[in-house]
């Protein structure tokens, strides 16, 4: 099977005679027809077996967090602003979507997940503009500072949970074409098509940013600010555009993450500073500029830990906090090991293996 | 890609476990993070329990009751994973011992039709059955912590707390929340001046919080913490002095972890507490024959006689009772979740029950019923001696002002049955 495959992920053959045929995502035919197989299986199968266990604790967690993800890699990854705010914006999210909902009860869900994004990018410029004078460890100390301030403003602001005796804020059911998609009588596979969605549409409007103009000055800002800038680049347009939609992604992911995902949020907790760390590790892990990267990145700080704890608990019958313990040790070791073999990620190595694929089996 | 491999891997793995004649009783623990010194002594007893009643009785009605242990760290998403990976093994009622966890599991419990027993914690309005049909927290509520609290004030005070000043120290939270209201509500009512002093996750760090404190002198301070930041506290209030025997925390803010980190210091503060204390119960005599002797102690074993481990097996006793009322009422021995909320529902608690099962006057009596799942709202207040390193329970038991909770709870109920449409029940 793996001769099979081998022979087969070659370029050879594989002509193209247009300038779009060769500047599309996946030149290699037989990348393209995996990605077209990963998307049937995405959408047209999986939906079928998909059942309350897989969605709430492996599918909605790796598709919310791969969007946050995709928003935190624009802006750190493809502009290099480092941020630490993740976990701010993606509460701005959550809170606007729960005020749209509470408020107008009668519109589509979409909208108001769509709507939180849009709130969250205008935070998340406002919270950009000290880019323009800062950088590096200082932004991100600033992007800190939102954070905080964030969490502090939807737990002081009786307002912000529409003064609930405990401070929580709880989805009510709302529904897409007659179908409840948040709730606990929402089905599955609707939720998991529903972020489903989201991510596909948050991917592809990513790719397709990072590899046009746009993405170009994000880049050439984030290798050298001076340089960009005489060579034409708009730092205020670059870096504001680069903070608008990766806040634009990350609240479409906070929104999710509130309404479908968890149904009831408590902001320090879930929106806490630990949050912003896990997304920045996800996506460092992964691979720093690259959408790929991200998805493996946040596949490994999601899947790993559910996975490890079925293996130590559900297989080998070892007690929780042992297990709880030892999850610990092992993907600390994993990300070290990572890290060493190859500090740019995920993405990298998995591209180093294709160009080997390629080449097989006449290395070098 | 990793997604499809991740899954492939899952699925193998998940399709184990052959579905077994017994009585599941998830145990949502926390035997790690900030929070543990708190969740290890609660899930050892609730687990020791459960092997008394298995090698004692052959478990409840004659059917092995299973505990099914899934570490949640305290955290909501870990939690979301373990109520999903428990309730297909025909899971009967949960307790997660996380009010974070409960607010999450009040809606999805529901619609799967499996009970939630939240023992003096979670949310204070599901005391309504009303509205909320498979939410109970029966002995005592949070508002039900702070009237008693506020009672025995009173006491202390000759009836009158006029011109006093109540601080509330809280962990920031759904929580540590919770009180403020019905604090707010009774001062309006007694003329006590109070202020409400947020402590953020973990808790850690306290020193501002304790300088205002310094600064306001308030005459006294309730706590509503959970986990390091009760040690902390404790820690402070002796740092500046304040005057411990008017320190007051709730039910969850009063075990040895609690007040031993801070030595001689911590003498004289007291807390609150749903049950007894101690191991001076004929059940303990069952538990070392049958279980610590055997072998069979869940974790290391060295927390029995504590104050959360006692409401462990407070908890367990509470929901094998349940059990056995379900059994009971239905005729049958294999319990499913429903029945076992009919079981809850149906509970009644006196003390010759209690003396039954060697736990005498070890909680209140109480009875639920369909309308109220809050159960009688008392509370007794335990006093730390620091030479004797013991609790002593203070006060008998003291009622909560229910004129005040009542209307509260009816408002807060209401509140969530519009905003989720939900009908009444009970008619």
């Amino acid at each position: 099977m793996g001769g099979v495959a081998l022979m087969l992920y070659r370029e050879a053959g594989d002509f193209k005679t247009s300038y779009v045929a060769d500047g599309q995502t996946f030149p290699i035919a037989f990348d393209r027809y995996r990605y077209y197989a990963v998307l049937v299986v995405a959408l047209a199968i999986i939906p079928l077996f998909i059942n309350d266990y897989y969605v709430n604790a492996v599918f909605l967690p790796f598709l919310i967090y791969s969007i946050a993800a995709i928003g935190l890699n624009i802006l750190t990854g493809y502009c290099g602003q480092v941020s630490l705010g993740t976990g701010g914006f993606m509460a701005v999210g959550a809170y606007a979507c729960y005020k749209l909902m509470t408020a107008y009860p009668d519109v589509n869900i979409l909208f108001h997940v769509l709507a939180g994004g849009i709130v969250t990018a205008c935070v998340g410029i406002l919270f950009g503009l000290p880019s323009l004078r800062i950088k590096g460890f200082y932004l991100a100390v600033a992007t800190l500072a939102a954070q905080f301030f964030l969490v502090w403003l939807f737990n002081r602001v009786p307002w912000f949970y529409n003064y609930s005796a405990s401070g929580q804020i709880s989805a009510p059911e709302r529904t897409l074409l007659g179908m409840a998609v948040t709730g606990p009588n929402a089905d599955a596979w609707l939720r998991y098509l529903f972020c489903l969605i989201f991510l596909i549409g948050v991917a592809w409007i990513a790719r397709n940013l990072t590899r046009g103009t746009t993405g170009r000055t994000w880049m050439a800002i984030r290798d050298m600010d001076i340089a960009a800038e005489i060579i034409g680049v708009n730092p205020l347009r670059a870096k504001l555009s680069a903070f608008a939609v990766s806040s634009f992604f990350i609240g479409i992911a906070g929104a999710l993450f509130f309404s479908v995902y968890l149904g009831a949020v408590e902001v320090g907790e879930v929106f806490g500073i630990q949050k912003s760390f896990l997304v920045l590790f996800m996506i460092i892990i992964g691979g720093l500029g690259s959408i790929f990267g991200s998805l493996a990145g946040a596949a490994f700080l999601v899947l790993l830990p559910v996975l490890l704890k079925n293996i130590l608990v559900g297989g080998l019958g070892w007690p929780t906090d042992l297990a709880a313990h030892l999850e610990f040790v092992i993907i600390g070791a994993l990300i070290i090991f990572f890290l060493i073999v190859e500090p740019h990620g995920l993405a990298q190595l998995w591209r180093l293996a294709k160009e080997k694929l390629r080449l097989w089996p006449f290395p070098h | 890609m990793k997604l499809k491999l991740a899954t492939a891997t899952l699925t193998g793995l998940l399709m184990a476990t052959p579905v077994l004649a017994d009585l599941v009783f998830p145990s949502l623990s926390y035997r790690t993070g900030p929070y543990a010194a708190g969740g290890i002594p609660f899930a050892d007893g609730y687990a020791d329990y459960f092997t008394l009643l298995n090698e004692r009785d052959g478990g409840i009605g004659g059917v092995p009751a299973r505990v099914l242990e899934c570490e949640t760290g305290y955290n909501t998403e870990k939690g979301v994973e373990c109520y999903e990976s428990t309730k297909g093994e025909g899971a009967l009622v949960y307790q997660p011992l996380s009010t974070g966890i409960t607010y999450q599991l009040i809606p999805k419990a529901t619609a799967d039709g499996i009970p939630l027993h939240t023992m003096g914690y979670g949310r204070t309005s599901a005391a309504n059955g009303k509205i909320f049909s498979n939410v109970f927290n029966y002995p005592a509520n949070y508002w039900d912590g702070a009237s008693i609290t506020v009672n025995y004030l009173l006491e202390q005070n000759g009836g009158s707390l006029d011109g006093k000043k109540i601080a509330l120290i809280y962990h920031n939270s759904a929580y540590g929340k919770e009180p403020i209201r019905t604090l707010e509500k009774l001062s309006e009512k007694h003329g006590y001046e109070f202020t409400a002093i947020a402590v953020d996750h973990p808790g850690q760090e306290q020193k501002s919080q304790w300088l205002q404190i310094r600064r306001e002198r308030p005459d006294y301070v309730v706590m509503w913490g959970w986990g390091v930041m009760n040690q902390v506290a404790v820690q402070e209030a002796a740092n500046i002095r304040f005057p411990m025997e008017n320190f007051i925390g709730n039910w969850w803010a009063g075990s040895e972890n609690d007040v031993i980190p801070a030595g001689a210091a911590a003498d004289g503060y007291k807390s609150l507490n749903m049950h007894n204390i101690g191991a001076d119960f004929p059940i303990y005599d069952d538990l070392k024959t049958h279980v610590f002797d055997a072998g069979k102690a869940a974790g290391s074993g060295d927390q029995t006689g504590t104050v959360l481990y006692n409401r462990g097996l407070y908890a367990a006793m509470l929901a094998a009772e349940a059990a056995k009322k379900a059994q009971e009422i239905h005729g049958v021995e294999e319990i499913t979740a429903a029945m076992m909320r009919d079981g809850m529902e149906a509970l009644e608690i006196t003390e010759e029950t209690m003396a039954e099962l060697g736990m005498p006057n070890f909680g209140p009596a109480f009875a639920v019923s369909c309308e109220n799942h809050g159960g009688s709202g008392q509370a007794k207040v335990q006093q730390w001696d620091a030479t004797a390193k013991t609790w002593n329970v203070v006060t008998d038991w003291i009622d909560s002002d229910k004129s005040v909770i009542d209307p509260l709870v009816e408002e807060d109920s209401q509140a969530f049955a519009a905003e989720n449409n939900i009908a009444e029940g009970c008619s």
